[in-house]
């Protein structure tokens, strides 16, 4: 066995070992790198994409956040006066003679559909995946950019369109689409069925247009990335289980959002055009219209068809990023990297056969519900091998316990609390008294909303320094887990119990149900617990706002001492990534204390007598 | 600008422009597929028109035809450097499309005059409907021929490997939309 190298010296490594793509000679001047436009607005460089993206989406979920604190004052302290937020909300806050303020309801069911909205695309996929599939491909599999920069840069402003069409919407005198998440018609068919169904839902459906084109043009680019610029030596069985697991997330984008695309088309044919795919015997304000021969369960299937594998465009990046930092911060390889692999590509693969299990409850043939029940269920067990190799991978670990590990670990304690419900969900018979429910409610935020936040969390402490060359403040950073964590199960443990007494999801008030009346003191605590975690948020906003300016510098290139190979680049992050050669590559991205050794990077060569861990 | 996106010249199978633009065939190809599936589904559901399908339709399944075999001898001209076949080959490949979207619209004309509305039963509205978004993809075509008629007209003709790429990119999207107006036409015509 040659000497054991613990410390490696990045630079003339490259230069000895490197692969030589030529770039930096007929690379004539850096056209579009210069001047402040083309660098920090119309960029073309991944890095700078993905801190586009990722403003962007901190921008959006302090919206979407805000507005669930709006809707949960309603929900805890109905009774209360909310005229202190007149000036907020303008018109949607109705005060009576005696100085009471209410929130008008239609505004609320507003509120509950934005939110969705913008958690659902805008936070957790253009800011989830987008972020961290810019920023992490070609650093990970050692590409100078991605296979298109300017297709990427057109993704980001078709995003960031579709986000000025939706903000656009929230100030319009009807106010925004109120019809829920999923805009089933009528209520999204017909522009008189409710205030916000006309212009509210005519830029609903503009803006989600733009934003399947942002999807559609980032997936193309991160699948064409993938499959064909990894350096030398980066094997697809060599890639970090982030780089799989974005390659499947845009997989699956590619293949489900042009179904929401069709699904769109026609919506836009039935309010625009007159035609009847998805109405029929329909009744506004004892007037029949001559809509006939429709029917909205085609709408449902479509929609459904992009909505399940859209929960897995949310989770499978969180997926990936927790897997890496778990092993980063653990000092251990991953536990059964094929077999995680092998997992991702399953749970793509189930995604597509389960969407039905959305619609038990709206008609569907329960026959065909069984078959979606059992993929349904099939899907916990590539879940649960994940979950059982993320714990073996910390087990017996060298665990670092900073924030970013932190929040890795709470990512998979949420990924189990939140994915034991979905075996209930996923039965049609339980279903039927679970659906449209806040169970259902505390399920899904906990599998896909606050599990997904907590990977980006993890993935956004992480790599901060890759983004930013600075470290965020590991304090705040802990007290924003610890907040975090405690408060997400305080809000949503609870739902539980209250959707399981039948209390259903999307009402305004349950005043006038006795049966609900002693759930009132559980929803007050349900809304403290809520806005004690939106002030916790605004705590990590801070963090990362000052830690750009004000955090502690990067000294090294490779602080947390990771294997993969966006840390071979230089700290001042360049075009082009490498100065020099591009790495190649020679072993697998997990070798954490192989031979004695604390870590091998990725572009170090075997040493004599060394074999490959997997 | 698009050095960055050079292969590697030792994996260099297939430029990753080209790869880029297959998978989004495979978007195009879901969506029409979610079309398709849902005309499947509806007719199901009865209360279903039939109706004849225009001759226009099939007249412009020619038209469309012919385009891709003189596009893909304008392309084989234009690697071989023969200028005419090449120019010739795009000009007479972009008026086919042309013909093409006449003929659907004098298609959706006839259809018209024989009382099937886009508003009526849901076997005309879904007829249109995806007749329409195909001539949409259709007319994307035709712009990027545009492009490259712009490009033969004003630049020397010179097959350099950029160029190529180009309008290689250019005629396998035209044959793409070509097949897939098969497709279409053979779907429409067998499930009605």
């Amino acid at each position: 066995m040659a000497e054991l190298i613990t410390t490696y010296d990045t630079d003339v490594i490259l230069a000895e070992q490197g692969y030589d793509d030529k770039f930096h000679e007929h690379h004539h001047g850096d056209k579009y790198q210069s001047g402040f436009i083309h660098h920090y607005i119309f960029s073309m460089d991944h890095k700078i994409i993905a801190r586009q993206f990722l403003m962007t989406g901190i921008f959006w979920a302090i919206i979407g956040a805000a507005m669930s604190i709006i809707f949960r004052i309603q929900l805890g302290y109905p009774e209360e006066s909310m005229a202190w937020l007149k000036p907020l909300l303008g018109k949607w806050i109705v005060v009576d003679e005696a100085g009471i303020g209410t929130l008008a309801p239609e505004f609320y069911y507003a509120l509950v559909t934005m939110h969705g909205t913008i958690l659902v695309f805008f936070v957790l996929t253009a800011g989830l995946s987008g972020t961290f599939s810019n920023l992490l491909i070609p650093l990970q599999i050692g590409a100078r950019d991605m296979a298109s920069p300017f297709l990427n840069m057109l993704s980001y402003w078709f995003f960031f369109l579709a986000g000025v069409i939706m903000f656009y919407s929230l100030f319009i005198s009807t106010g925004p689409f109120s019809g829920g998440w999923t805009a089933y018609p009528p209520l999204s068919a017909l522009p008189q069925a409710s205030t916000g169904s006309g212009t509210g839902m005519t830029l609903w459906l503009v803006s989600l247009t733009l934003f399947v084109v942002s999807v559609l043009l980032g997936g193309i680019n991160y699948v064409t990335t993938v499959l064909n610029l990894r350096t030398q030596g980066m094997t697809m069985w060599r890639m970090p289980l982030t780089i799989w697991a974005f390659f499947v997330t845009a997989i699956l984008g590619i293949l489900s959002f042009p179904v929401l695309a069709s699904g769109f088309f026609m919506l836009i044919f039935d309010r625009s055009l007159g035609t009847s795919f998805f109405l029929s015997d329909i009744f506004i304000e004892g007037q029949a219209l001559d809509r006939v021969g429709g029917t909205p369960i085609l709408y449902q299937h479509l929609f459904w068809f992009l909505g399940h594998p859209e929960v897995y465009i949310i989770i499978l990046p969180a997926m990936g990023i927790a897997s890496e930092v778990l092993s980063v911060h653990a000092r251990k390889p991953i536990f059964g990297y094929k077999a995680m692999v092998l997992s991702i590509l399953a749970i793509g693969f189930l995604s597509f056969i389960v969407w039905a299990h959305h619609m038990f409850m709206s008609g569907v043939n329960p026959f065909i519900s069984n078959f979606f029940v059992v993929f349904t269920l099939i899907i916990a067990v590539p879940s649960a091998v994940k979950v059982f190799n993320w714990i073996t991978t910390i087990w017996g670990g060298n665990v670092r316990l900073n924030s970013a590990m932190l929040f890795a670990i709470g990512f998979v304690s949420m990924f189990i609390s939140g994915g034991l419900t979905g075996i209930f969900l996923g039965n049609s018979a339980i279903d039927i008294q679970m659906h449209d429910t806040y169970f259902v409610v505390a399920h899904f935020h906990i599998v896909m909303g606050v599990a997904a936040f907590f990977g980006m969390f993890a993935g956004v402490y992480h790599w901060y320094p890759k983004m930013f060359g600075r470290f965020m403040s590991e304090t705040m950073g802990k007290i924003h887990f610890w907040g975090t964590l405690i408060g997400a199960y305080a809000i949503f443990w609870p739902m539980h119990y209250i959707g399981m007494a039948g209390v259903p999801r999307r009402y305004y008030s349950f005043d006038s149900f006795d049966a609900f009346k002693h759930f009132t003191e559980l929803n007050k605590f349900i809304t403290i617990a809520a806005a004690v975690v939106f002030v916790i948020q605004l705590l990590f906003v801070l963090n990362f706002f000052y830690s750009i300016w004000k955090g502690k510098k990067m000294t090294s290139r490779n602080p947390w001492e990771a294997t993969t190979l966006e840390w071979s680049t230089p700290i001042e992050p360049i075009h082009g990534n490498w100065p020099g050669n591009i790495p190649s590559v020679h072993r697998w991205a997990y070798d954490y204390n192989k031979d004695e050794r604390e870590y091998v990077p990725q572009y170090i060569p075997m040493v004599e007598g060394e074999e490959e861990d997997h | 600008m698009s050095d960055l996106s050079i292969n590697p010249s030792y994996r260099s199978k297939i430029h990753p422009k080209k790869f880029a633009l297959y998978t989004s065939f495979a978007s195009i190809t879901m969506m029409f597929a979610a079309f398709t599936s849902a005309y499947i589904v509806k007719q199901a559901g009865g209360n279903w028109l039939e109706f004849a399908i225009p001759t226009q339709f099939y007249i412009s399944t020619a038209a469309i035809l012919m385009s891709s075999v003189v596009l893909h001898l304008s392309l084989k001209g234009f690697k071989q450097g023969n200028q005419n076949r090449h120019k010739y080959g795009m000009i007479a490949g972009t008026i086919l499309g042309i013909v093409f979207i006449a003929m659907q619209c004098s298609g959706w004309m006839t259809l018209v005059d024989n009382g099937i509305y886009l508003k009526g039963n849901a076997s005309g509205s879904f007829f249109y409907l995806i007749t329409l978004v195909h001539a949409l993809h259709i007319i994307g075509g035709i712009a990027a021929l545009f492009v490259a008629l712009y490009h033969t007209f004003t630049l020397k003709f010179e097959a350099t490997p950029q160029r190529i790429l180009r309008y290689e990119l250019t005629v396998h999207y035209w044959h793409f939309v070509d097949v897939l107006w098969i497709y279409l036409l053979m779907f429409l015509i067998f499930i009605k």
